[in-house]
C-alpha cells in the first residue's frame, strides 16, 4: 500500500512539472529558446534511461545506441513526411521499428562480452548510419526535411513512460534477473535465469525508447542527417548513464538535465564549449568516480537506512 | 533401485584442448542420499560440478537427471529440471540485498509476464508477493532474515556461505551441489553447518552431492563417497571403505615406502 502511495506521489510531481512548465509557454514566459532546451532534455532523459537499462541493469556495454535513436527518428519520419502518417502514429512506428531493430542486433551480439560486445555495438549503429547515408528515399548525405511537430507535451509524456516503463521493468522478477546477469553470469544462469533472453529483451526495451526519443528528435530540428547519429551521438549517451553512475535511473536523469544545461549555455562560448565541457565530466569523474548518484536512486536519500528503494 | 535413481552419470569426460581434465566417471546418486566426492586439489572435482550443471558440456559419455538426458542443456535449463548449486568461490550477487539474492534464485517461481510487471497488473503484484513470502521464508530457516536489507557483500564471510546454500535452495532443486560449504570456517562453524545440512536434506526432501576437503565433515555426515584423482574415479564406498581403501590413502599422502 505504502509503494502505490509514493506512486501516486510521482504521477503528482510529473503532473505538476508539466503544467507549470505548460503554463509557463502558454502564458509566454518560455521563449523559443528555453522551449527547445526543455524538449532536448526531454529526448536527452529518454535515451539516458534506454541506455542506462542496458549498461546500468543489465551491464552490458553497448556503444552503439545512436544507432537505435538513427532507426527511430528516421522511420518516424518516413512516416509522416511520405505517408503522411499522424505524429503519434509515427512515434509509435519508430519505436516499434527500433526495438526490431535492438532485436536482430542483439540476438547475435549479446553472446559477446565486455570489450567485445562494446566494438561489435558500435560496428552495428554504423552500418545503420551507413545504411540511412545510402537510401536515397531519405535523403543520402543531405538529410531528410522534417516538419516541427514535436511539443513540450510529446517530450513530457515520452519521459513519464520511459521511466515509467523502465522503472517498473527493474522492479520486478525480471528486472531482478537482469541486475544478477550484470552482477554474476555464472551465478544468475546457474540460479535458472535464462541470461540470452534477458539480455536480449533489455535491449530491445532500451532500443524501443531510443527509438522514442528518435521520433521526437527528428520531428524538433527540421532536418535529420546521418552525420548527427555517429559514434560521438553514443558517447552522449553513454556519458548521461556513467556520470549519473551506474545502475542508477536517477542518476541518468539528473546527468541528463545537468549536462544538457551545461552544453545549451555552452553554446555561447563555442570556441571554448568543448574544453569546459571535457572539464566538467573530468572533475565530476574524479569528486564522484562512482558517478554522481553511485548505484543508488534519488529516493534511498528520503528513506535512509532503507536500501534498494523502489520507484514505482 | 531402478526407480530410485535420480542420477547417474556413465562414463562422462571432458577434455580441454589436449588435455583430459575429468574421464570416465560413472556415478549415481539415489533419491535422498547425502554423497561426499573427495579428491586431492586439482583431481576435477569442481569440473566434474560443472558439467552435472551444464557450466561445461561434457566431451563424452552421458548424464541422466530424473530420467532425462541433460548433457547440452544449458545452465538455467538444468537448474529449472532441478539442480542446484553452490559455487567455490563465493559467487553472490554482492550489490544486491540479502533478501533479493534469495528471491533471483526463486525466479522461476512466479509466473507473471515482463506485459504484466511493467503495466503493473495484478499478477505482478501477486506473483512478486509470493516470491517475497517464499524468500523470507528461506531466509528464517538459514538464520538470516535479519540481514534481508543489508547488501549481500557486506556480510561476515560465514553468513556469505550460508546465504548461498539459501540461494541455492530457493532455485527449488531436487539435487543440490555444495562446492566446499565449510572452506574456511572454524571447527564451531563447519559443526553448525553440518547440522544445517542434515536439517535442509530432511525438511526439503533434498539429495545433496557435496564436494569438501574437511574430512571430519564429510566422514561424519556422507552415505557414500566417491574420489577423484587425476580426473578419474579411484574409489567409491562407505566412509569407513574409503578410510581404508589404499589407493585413496595413496592419491593423499603418497605411496608407501617399501624396503
Amino acid at each position: 500500500m505504502k509503494k502505490s502511495k509514493s506512486f501516486w506521489g510521482y504521477c503528482l510531481l510529473a503532473l505538476v512539472i508539466y503544467a507549470v512548465v505548460q503554463l509557463s509557454i502558454s502564458m509566454q514566459l518560455l521563449d523559443l529558446y528555453y522551449q527547445n532546451m526543455l524538449i532536448t532534455m526531454c529526448i536527452n532523459i529518454m535515451l539516458a534511461v534506454s541506455l542506462h537499462i542496458v549498461i546500468g541493469i543489465t551491464g552490458q556495454f553497448s556503444i552503439g545506441h545512436a544507432g537505435f535513436l538513427a532507426v527511430g527518428a528516421y522511420l518516424s519520419a518516413v512516416a509522416t513526411m511520405k505517408l503522411g502518417l499522424p505524429f503519434p502514429i509515427a512515434i509509435l512506428i519508430g519505436a516499434v521499428v527500433a526495438a526490431l531493430a535492438g532485436l536482430l542486433v542483439g540476438i547475435p551480439t549479446l553472446r559477446l562480452k565486455g570489450d567485445y560486445l562494446a566494438i561489435a555495438t558500435l560496428g552495428f549503429a554504423e552500418i545503420i548510419r551507413i545504411v540511412f547515408l545510402n537510401v536515397d528515399y531519405v535523403g543520402g548525405a543531405a538529410g531528410m526535411v522534417v516538419n516541427h511537430m514535436s511539443t513540450w507535451t510529446y517530450a513530457f509524456i515520452g519521459v513519464v513512460i520511459t521511466i515509467l516503463v523502465i522503472s517498473n521493468f527493474t522492479n520486478s522478477r525480471h528486472g531482478r534477473g537482469c541486475i544478477a546477469i550484470r552482477e554474476d553470469e555464472i551465478a544468475a544462469d546457474a540460479m535458472g535465469i535464462n541470461t540470452t533472453y534477458y539480455k536480449v529483451i533489455a535491449f530491445a526495451i532500451g532500443s524501443f525508447f531510443a527509438g522514442l526519443a528518435g521520433a521526437i528528435y527528428a520531428h524538433n530540428f527540421y532536418i535529420i542527417q546521418p552525420t548527427t547519429f555517429g559514434f560521438l551521438k553514443s558517447f552522449d549517451i553513454l556519458i548521461y548513464v556513467v556520470l549519473g553512475g551506474l545502475g542508477s535511473l536517477s542518476g541518468s536523469v539528473l546527468a541528463a538535465i545537468l549536462l544538457t544545461v551545461v552544453s545549451t549555455y555552452l553554446a555561447n562560448f563555442p570556441e571554448t564549449r568543448m574544453i569546459i565541457y571535457s572539464l566538467v565530466l573530468i572533475i565530476v569523474m574524479l569528486y564522484r568516480p562512482t558517478g554522481l548518484m553511485g548505484t543508488k536512486e534519488i529516493t534511498d536519500l528520503f528513506k535512509i537506512g532503507k536500501k534498494g528503494g523502489s520507484k514505482a | 533401485m531402478t526407480n530410485n535413481l535420480l542420477i547417474k552419470a556413465e562414463n562422462v569426460g571432458i577434455q580441454f584442448g589436449g588435455l583430459k581434465a575429468v574421464q570416465n566417471v560413472n556415478m549415481y546418486l539415489n533419491k535422498g542420499e547425502l554423497i561426499g566426492l573427495i579428491g586431492p586439489n586439482g583431481a576435477g572435482k569442481t569440473t566434474t560440478f560443472n558439467m552435472l550443471t551444464g557450466v561445461y558440456q561434457p566431451t563424452e559419455g552421458a548424464i541422466t537427471f530424473d530420467g532425462k538426458k541433460i548433457n547440452g542443456l544449458k545452465p538455467y535449463q538444468v537448474t529449472k529440471l532441478g539442480i542446484s548449486r553452490t559455487f567455490q568461490n563465493i559467487r553472490l550477487f554482492k550489490d544486491l540485498s540479502v533478501l533479493d539474492n534469495v528471491k533471483v534464485a526463486n525466479h522461476n517461481l512466479a509466473k507473471h509476464s515482463i506485459v504484466s510487471s511493467i503495466f503493473r497488473l495484478p499478477s505482478h503484484f501477486s506473483g512478486e508477493k509470493k516470491m517475497e513470502e517464499e524468500s523470507l521464508a528461506f531466509l528464517k530457516i538459514f538464520g538470516l532474515d535479519v540481514y534481508k536489507d543489508e547488501l549481500a557483500k557486506n556480510l561476515p564471510y560465514g553468513m556469505q556461505r550460508r546465504l548461498e546454500i539459501a540461494r541455492a535452495l530457493a532455485a527449488n532443486p531436487k539435487l543440490l551441489l555444495l562446492d566446499e560449504p565449510a572452506a574456511g570456517m572454524n571447527p564451531q562453524e563447519t559443526h553448525d553447518l553440518m547440522e544445517l545440512i542434515a536439517f535442509i536434506r530432511k525438511e526439503f526432501g533434498l539429495t545433496i552431492l557435496l564436494i569438501e576437503h574437511d574430512m571430519h565433515l564429510v566422514m561424519g555426515i556422507c552415505e557414500r563417497i566417491y574420489v577423484l584423482d587425476h580426473g578419474q574415479l579411484i574409489a567409491d564406498g562407505t566412509p569407513t571403505e574409503i578410510r581404508n581403501n589404499p589407493k585413496v590413502i595413496e592419491a593423499y599422502l603418497g605411496e608407501e615406502v617399501v624396503d
